[in-house]
């Protein structure tokens, strides 16, 4: 029977004491997929990926590998390889070495793993490099040698522990590009932990949040994004206004909240609670002049610019706004007839009840 | 302008005590020796230049076989010494946490609190003929006499070895320690077995420490003198005896010079070729030592 996923987690758990840093995760990973684990420091994700690698034994729960346990298997007979966060390249050996180290460990001659290593080099674009130190070299080139390290081994996972983390910004945008493209054509699956959002919603083609040891949500990056499961996710991943006040009505999924200053906004949600938190996104807050531009809103307010806060494209509006405690946040129109609003401009703001997620606190 | 005097006698002043000390105690006594080992004495308290020191360790065998054997000896102690070193040096690098690692630090150090003459002895309560071992032995029924463990090869190398084996031990565990713990775990995740991570990962990475272990050992029991004597006895015939039977006993001293000049040439000659051989700097070694 052919196998359909890579890699299963079936019920993993991982205590340390009485702690537990992997509670009960599950899922699985299909062929040729860029999954992602994203989540804050200490969330777990880096356990997670130390026990598929073989370097912690679950205290229960199993991994599956093609539909092998890999329960007892040692690190090094796991078709699975890494990419640290360090990278941990071996600088005791040149850039061809330290490809061709995994290959010599098989057995297979000096020679042939050598010209495999330079063929794998050259695929990575790192052509004639094989006699170079691997401290000569800059941090993506260091990058590329890690993965290609690995790949050289063709092996069935590879395991990515925040590897862009020590690069700057620049490469840092540059190597998500890049790794994606790799990924693609070596149609290697490749699973990819993180605390950067970006990084998980721009490489991959699914990704799971995860929070406390557990996961929250596992879909797309659009998934996490528009459909948020939990309020965790919401706040997490992307920028998004927040809100704490109370249920005051419900009817067919829309929820009324009320904002301890008595303003009332409405939104989608499936559970109304006392303490109830909501959570509209910058972008899908419209903003006018003429409140009358605003008209079919549910969600209409009267505000006051506080902040310009200009980051490119990234830039947004710190909206002082009647009813909510703290100021409301919007992306800066940079064309159109609002272009150019300066702090202190009267301004209108509104969104859908659809743009507003609302969650049982 | 005026502070360059002060300037100049504070550096003067800063450099003295080390001046001195190389001056005095090291480059002076050897130039001295250096002349005395080219003096011949042609009649009493006459001298004369020539070589005749140095001709006399080459045609009298007992003289340069010692050598050698001193040479050939002290190099298998320093190999031994490594091979016992290098595991306890990587669980006290590696393994070892905190308070265990302070409190196996110092237990290696404890027995270099009593002098070395005091350990030795301490060895040849425990090796001679009416020694702890021999009764041990005799108690548990394994021999029906007594043993004599001392005055033999083995002992000797067993008490040079002990000797050495802190001096292994710490610039051992110092370069192992800055090994990145990642560095290891990549070794295996690629598929190398514990054999392979230790030769192409461990070792080259700890090969400063090594080689600065390694001449620390060697000059400490080439020049070594006690512990060949006492647990070496008649048989012990390491190449510093002939040094000190020279000036002590037969109270030739330019030749006892010749002696001493050749023994730093060999351990010289040694350190070099073990330092070409590993491809390491001085420099670099120093500095892990």
């Amino acid at each position: 029977m052919a196998q359909s996923t890579d890699l299963d987690l079936i019920n993993l758990v991982k205590r340390f004491g009485s702690h537990a840093a992997v509670n009960d995760v599950s899922f699985s990973v299909a062929p040729g997929e860029f999954f992602s684990i994203l989540g804050p420091s200490g969330c777990g994700k880096t356990t997670l990926m130390r026990m598929i690698a073989g370097f912690e034994d679950p205290t229960s729960g199993d991994i599956r590998i093609r539909g092998r346990s890999m329960i007892g298997v040692p690190a090094n007979k796991r078709p699975v390889n890494m990419v640290f966060q360090s990278l941990a390249l071996f600088p005791m050996m040149s850039v061809g070495e330290n490809v061709a180290y995994g290959l010599t460990c098989r057995g297979i001659s000096r020679a042939e793993a050598e010209e495999r290593a330079n063929r794998m080099l050259e695929r990575v674009g790192l052509k004639g490099f094989g006699e170079r130190r691997v401290t000569a070299l800059s941090g993506g080139q260091r990058q590329r040698v890690a993965i290609a390290r690995c790949l050289v081994l063709e092996p069935t996972l590879v395991l990515l522990d925040e590897p862009l983390g020590a690069l700057d910004l620049k490469l840092r945008e540059h190597m998500k590009i890049e790794l994606k493209q790799l990924q693609a054509t070596f149609n290697t699956t490749f699973a990819y932990i993180t605390h950067d959002q970006s990084e998980a919603l721009v490489m991959s083609d699914r990704v799971a949040v995860m929070n406390q040891g557990r996961f929250e949500q596992v879909g797309s990056p659009r998934e996490l994004y528009h459909h948020p499961a939990t309020p965790f996710v919401a706040s997490f991943v992307g920028e998004t206004n927040r809100w704490q006040g109370e249920a005051s009505a419900a009817s067919g999924g829309t929820i009324s909240v009320r904002l301890p200053s008595g303003a009332v906004i409405q939104g989608q949600g499936k559970v109304a609670d006392r303490a109830m938190l909501a959570f509209v996104r910058p972008e899908a807050i419209a903003l006018a002049q003429d409140p009358s531009a605003l008209g079919g809103l549910p969600n209409r307010f009267e505000g006051r610019v506080s902040a310009v806060l200009f980051d490119g494209a990234n830039s947004s509006l710190l909206i002082d706004t009647a009813g909510f405690e703290e100021p409301v946040r919007a992306v800066l129109p940079q064309a159109g007839p609002l272009a150019g609003i300066q702090v202190g401009a009267p301004v209108h703001v509104g969104w859908t009840a659809d743009a507003m997620k609302v969650f049982a606190a | 302008m005026s502070t360059r005097p002060g300037l100049r006698l504070t550096l003067f002043l800063l450099l003295a005590p080390a001046v001195l000390w190389l001056g005095l105690l090291i480059v002076l006594p050897h130039v001295e020796i250096l002349i005395l080992s080219f003096s011949e004495r042609v009649a009493p308290r006459i001298y004369v230049f020539g070589f005749g020191n140095y001709l006399e360790f080459f045609t009298e065998p007992l003289y340069w076989r010692t050598f050698a054997r001193t040479a050939i000896m002290s190099i298998l102690v320093t190999a031994l010494t490594l091979v016992l070193a290098f595991p306890i040096a990587l669980y006290i690098a590696r393994v070892a946490q905190g308070r265990l690692k302070a409190m196996l630090l110092l237990l290696c150090l404890l027995p270099f609190w009593v002098s070395e003459l005091v350990r030795t002895l301490g060895w040849m309560m425990l090796l001679r003929e009416t020694g702890v071992v021999s009764h041990g032995l005799q108690a548990i029924g394994l021999t029906g006499e007594r043993i004599e463990f001392l005055y033999n090869d083995g002992a000797v190398i067993l008490g040079l070895v002990y000797g050495g084996l802190l001096f292994m031990i710490v610039p051992l565990a110092n370069a192992l320690e800055s090994l990145e713990p990642a560095v290891v775990e990549a070794g295996f995740d690629l598929g190398g077995s514990r054999w392979i991570v230790l030769r192409r990962i461990v070792v080259p990475h700890a090969m400063p420490g090594i080689v600065a272990g390694s001449i620390i050992v060697f000059m400490l029991t080439v020049g070594n003198f006690a512990t060949p004597v006492l647990l070496g006895g008649k048989n012990g015939l390491w190449f510093t005896e002939q040094i000190y039977a020279q000036f002590i006993t037969r109270f030739n001293w330019p030749q006892g010079a010749a002696f001493g000049m050749l023994l730093l040439l060999l351990s010289s000659a040694i350190v070099w070729a073990g330092l070409r051989l590993t491809g390491q700097s001085l420099g670099t070694t120093l500095k892990q030592a």
